[in-house]
């Protein structure tokens, strides 16, 4: 891994950075209130949010979809905030440039648990629902990391996404198996097939944004040790970081962070991914750096892939989960060519 | 015993892409006899070995066989006369050496018939010259670095042809296994006639094993003789960069390559300064 | 296993020949064994179900007699499900081994770098959005399977070795044709679960007769030519140089195998969907079974045959709902797969 260029000029890129993503999420916000099954003009958009904010109804037509447009967005911008901050992390982590959350089986390990609470244990709230995508999710990456890193060479990308394969089909089985005896039951639980922000509400978001926050908090602290990571167990131990304690705290809130959203928002893949992987192009390898703005770029992305399912599946909707495994193949497709042999 | 092949370049060039790694080589291989091609890392010797064997397609130039370029023989046939062992051949897991062995005889072998008494016994005779018969049933993933090597020759030597080319057929052997597997070869040379051209790294085995010598430096062959000839030192710093004394060997009485290095030299008096 | 006499007082060409035939020996025994249990897998498929049906009425109908009751349960709904299930199950066995024989790589399989999930995307939109026929929807799906195979070939292409980067472009690939069924039969769910199952997972349910030509015809035909070729096939293990070497045409024959394998594989997801898992076991298993040593390509579409319909009879039976044969493969596979996934790491990892 070659440094950019000179630290003076990183920050400066990372600055320059850091404002354009803010005035990129802006405009991704404003596409997505603008944009749907009717476009609305930009005064609506104002009109939309000045009504959200004193607790007024709209007049125009326009502006109630606005209104009624506002959960969904935040939601896309706090999941995809989040999917992006999980994606870098385990990519930090793991040392592994495909380590995406979905890709280690979070998402159907969420998934599972949470179907099996409501099939089983007739579970109904949405702190309950956290709890056991938490637990799904931790439990499904943990085995996918165990089985991927034993024998030679460690967790290397193959192993890695071919566990995390194997998990993923085998735990969809099951959700499979324990939904079909119950699909008329099930019906409102569908989205857990698909990811996607339609079923946003103000309880969801608010239940599940302190624990992002912490979890946010935790990996932007450790972001220092997560660059000595990246030179490998034994530098990082030379260089005083507590490898253990950091690698299982990192790895906690990765997961956290995706599951968390899972539990809302449904299994949404690649947006880890891509993300860090784009931002590191252009601002490096430092984690200070590219943390944040993985942040920034995941918030715009899901912004910007749920209208795009809105605008293309018009009147309906095509998921955003669905929006985003088709932007990310190709992504995946370039990384692969771009990674050294020795590194798969 | 054999009737003896000749495997010779014309003008040879190959590459991959754009890049241009052999250079106009022309080269004729001593029928019957024993040649290493030598060099420095990258310098196209491997990649000159591959396009004799056709697995590189050269991009100027030619390989003839007999005086008929080798690319207008049908593969199979041309594999009944050239055998080629790669740099790092791969078996799969689990077979037997008796089995491996047996691969070899592929071009001898058309699609539908069965095994025949003349396949068996090839592939005895491969097993009892190379000296792994007692292994015939054991898995070769069991095997040491040295027997592997040996099987591998096995194999190519199932495949009955008069002229083999191995490539780098020493690199992971230790000495005791390297000096093993070039006295097989010798064994082989001496009693079937096989022609034989191999790259070796080591310019010390390479002198004492070789009948032939190719010496060569950024893709084109700078010298070509009985290794007498060819090692000198001006030549051992013109292909590797190497400052050298070349002395004979007492015990094959061929030449023997001393590098002067920069702190043991005590042959002659103190120098001050860099070597030119 | 060292010879009971000495090298010296056994001719060693004996010896030789003694060896292989052994092995062939054991290699034909494992798959008479393997045929048997299909046999009494397909037997039992036929007899079970609501209603017990005895050898001899089965008999009667598969010779064409009418038999009051089994005609129609067994004749119409009973045979047309076996045969399907069978030859998807070969169809997947061989096509999954003769790809991780070629690649090198037991994790390289049809399923799961992808193929099967383009298939199964044309497939779905074939049947359900145009409402094509049998035939047509077979056509469109190994079309699209051909496009996506050669897809991923061409972005994994140049460099070293592309084995590795195959895998994870394939995975990639596959995870967004997934997409694409899951938003395809979205649609469709909602006055269908059994149209969902059967194109996320795969299920032997509804299967038409006359839907089952093209499965067939696609079997009979594509079986024996990689079968033919499989002699070259041996070759091809010892990697590209030494097959050269050897003398096979490596870039024809490797070109015939995997269009005949990706054919295969794409001819009985459309008939199935894709039977999660039977692609990537059918050849590990195969050679755990009949010994290592040699490209076990009919044993595993054996294999495969008997898992699709072992499966099934399970998903069928074992417990209260009737489950799709995809639905059990899954669950069963994925350990088996983590389990071959750690046995490789421990050998030393794939290419």
């Amino acid at each position: 891994m070659t440094l950019v260029s000179s630290p003076v000029r990183r920050s400066s890129r990372t600055a320059w950075g850091t404002a354009v993503g803010v005035v990129v999420v802006v405009a991704a916000i404003v596409f997505s209130l603008a944009f749907g099954s009717r476009s609305v003009s930009l005064g609506e958009v104002f009109e939309g949010l000045r009504a959200f904010v004193t607790g007024d109804s709209a007049e125009r037509i326009g502006a109630i979809a606005v209104t009624e447009r506002i959960p969904r967005t935040v939601l896309a911008i706090v999941a995809g905030a989040a999917l992006a901050l999980s994606g870098g992390v385990m990519q930090a982590v793991t040392r592994n440039p495909i380590a995406d959350p979905g890709i280690l089986g979070v998402n159907t390990g969420a998934s599972l648990f949470v179907v099996c609470g409501i099939a089983f244990f007739g579970i109904t709230s949405v702190y309950s629902y956290l709890g056991l995508a938490l637990a799904g999710g931790a439990l499904a990456a943990v085995v996918v990391y165990v089985v991927g890193s034993l024998g030679a060479g460690g967790a290397t990308p193959i192993k890695l996404a071919l566990a995390g394969a194997a998990m993923s089909a085998a735990l969809s089985s099951l959700v499979s198996a324990v939904m079909l005896p119950r699909a008329a039951a099930m019906n409102d639980f569908r989205f857990w097939q698909v990811g996607g922000t339609g079923g946003a509400t103000w309880g969801s978001i608010g239940a599940v944004a302190p624990l992002l926050l912490v979890a946010a908090i935790a990996v932007f602290a450790l972001a220092g040790g997560m660059n000595a990571l990246a030179l490998g167990d034994e530098v990082a131990r030379g260089l005083g970081v507590k490898v253990g304690t950091t690698r299982a705290i990192a790895a906690a809130a990765g997961v956290i962070l995706c599951a968390s959203v899972t539990a809302v928002a449904g299994p949404i893949a690649f947006v880890g991914l891509m993300v860090p992987h784009a931002v590191r192009l252009v601002v490096g390898p430092d984690q200070r750096a590219i943390l944040p703005l993985s942040a920034l770029g995941g918030a715009a992305l899901l912004c910007v892939a749920d209208t795009i399912g809105r605008l293309i599946g018009s009147p309906g909707e095509v998921e955003a989960g669905i929006v985003t495994a088709f932007l990310g193949a190709p992504v995946l497709v370039a990384i692969a060519r771009r990674t050294r042999m020795r590194a798969l | 015993m054999t009737i003896t092949h000749s495997l010779s370049a014309q003008t040879l060039s190959a590459g991959y892409g754009s890049r241009t790694i052999v250079d106009g080589v022309d080269l004729e291989l001593p029928p019957g006899k024993i040649s290493v091609i030598v060099g420095a890392n990258a310098c196209g010797k491997s990649t000159l070995l591959k396009t004799l064997s056709r697995l590189v397609k050269p991009t100027g130039g030619a390989v003839l066989l007999d005086g008929s370029a080798i690319d207008r023989i049908p593969t199979k046939k041309l594999a009944t006369t050239l055998g080629l062992l790669p740099q790092q051949p791969i078996a799969p897991e689990g077979i037997a050496v008796a089995d491996l062995v047996g691969r070899g005889r592929h071009p001898h072998q058309k699609m539908f018939r069965a095994w025949t008494a003349a396949d068996d016994e090839a592939v005895a005779d491969a097993l009892a010259a190379t000296g792994v018969a007692e292994l015939a049933d054991r898995s070769v993933d069991e095997l040491s670095g040295g027997q592997r090597q040996r099987v591998w020759i096995a194999m190519a030597l199932a495949q009955n042809t008069d002229v083999l080319l191995l490539d780098e057929p020493t690199t992971f052997l230790d000495l005791a296994h390297q000096v093993e597997v070039l006295d097989l070869l010798t064994d082989l040379n001496r009693s079937r006639g096989t022609t034989i051209a191999m790259v070796l790294h080591d310019i010390n085995l390479a002198a004492r094993y070789a009948d032939h010598l190719f010496a060569m430096r950024a893709g084109s062959l700078i010298a070509s003789g009985a290794p007498q000839d060819v090692v000198t030192p001006t030549l051992i710093d013109d292909v590797f960069g190497l400052d050298a004394e070349v002395i004979v060997d007492p015990v094959s009485q061929t030449p023997l390559v001393v590098p002067r290095g920069r702190h043991h030299d005590r042959s002659r008096a103190p120098r001050i300064g860099a070597l030119a | 296993m060292t010879a009971v006499t000495s090298p010296a007082a056994t001719p060693p060409v004996v010896a030789i020949r003694a060896g292989r035939i052994r092995r062939a020996r054991r290699r034909a025994i494992a798959s008479l064994v393997l045929a048997a249990l299909l046999v009494v897998l397909a037997a039992a498929m036929l007899m079970f179900g609501n209603t017990f049906y005895t050898p001899a009425q089965v008999w009667g109908v598969i010779v064409g007699q009418d038999v009051p009751g089994a005609s129609f349960t067994v004749g119409t709904l009973r045979i047309p499900r076996l045969i399907a299930g069978v030859l998807a199950g070969i169809a997947f066995g061989v096509a999954g081994s003769t790809f991780q024989t070629m690649l090198r790589n037991p994790l390289a399989s049809p399923d799961v770098i992808g193929i099967t999930s383009g298939a199964s995307a044309a497939a779905v939109f074939s049947l359900v959005v145009l409402h094509w026929s049998a035939g047509a929807t077979t056509a469109l799906a190994l079309l699209i399977g051909i496009a996506t195979a050669l897809a991923i070939y061409l972005a994994a292409r140049g460099g070293e070795s592309t084995g590795g980067r195959l895998i994870l472009i394939g995975i990639g690939i596959g995870a967004m044709l997934n997409a694409v069924v899951q938003f395809l039969v979205q649609r469709a769910s909602e006055w269908d679960v059994s149209v969902a199952m059967r194109w996320l997972t795969g299920s032997l349910n509804g299967v038409q007769p006359d839907g089952l030509w093209p499965l067939i015809i696609g079997v009979v035909v594509l079986v024996p030519i990689i079968v033919a070729v499989s002699r070259a096939l041996r070759a091809l293990e010892l990697g590209e140089a030494s097959a050269t070497a050897l003398g096979v045409r490596v870039a024809a024959t490797r070109v015939v195998l995997i269009v005949a394998a990706v054919a295969l594989a794409c001819v009985a997801t459309a008939s199935t969907g894709p039977i999660a898992f039977v692609a990537l076991l059918s050849g590990p298993i195969a050679t755990r079974i009949v010994g290592p040593g040699a490209p076990a390509i009919i044993p595993a579409g054996l294999v495969g045959a008997c898992l699709v319909l072992g499966a099934d009879l399970i998903g069928q039976f074992a417990f209260d709902t009737a489950f799709p044969v995809g639905v059990i493969t899954g669950i069963v596979g994925a350990p088996y797969l983590l389990f071959l996934l750690i046995r490789m790491s421990r050998n030393g990892g794939s290419s």
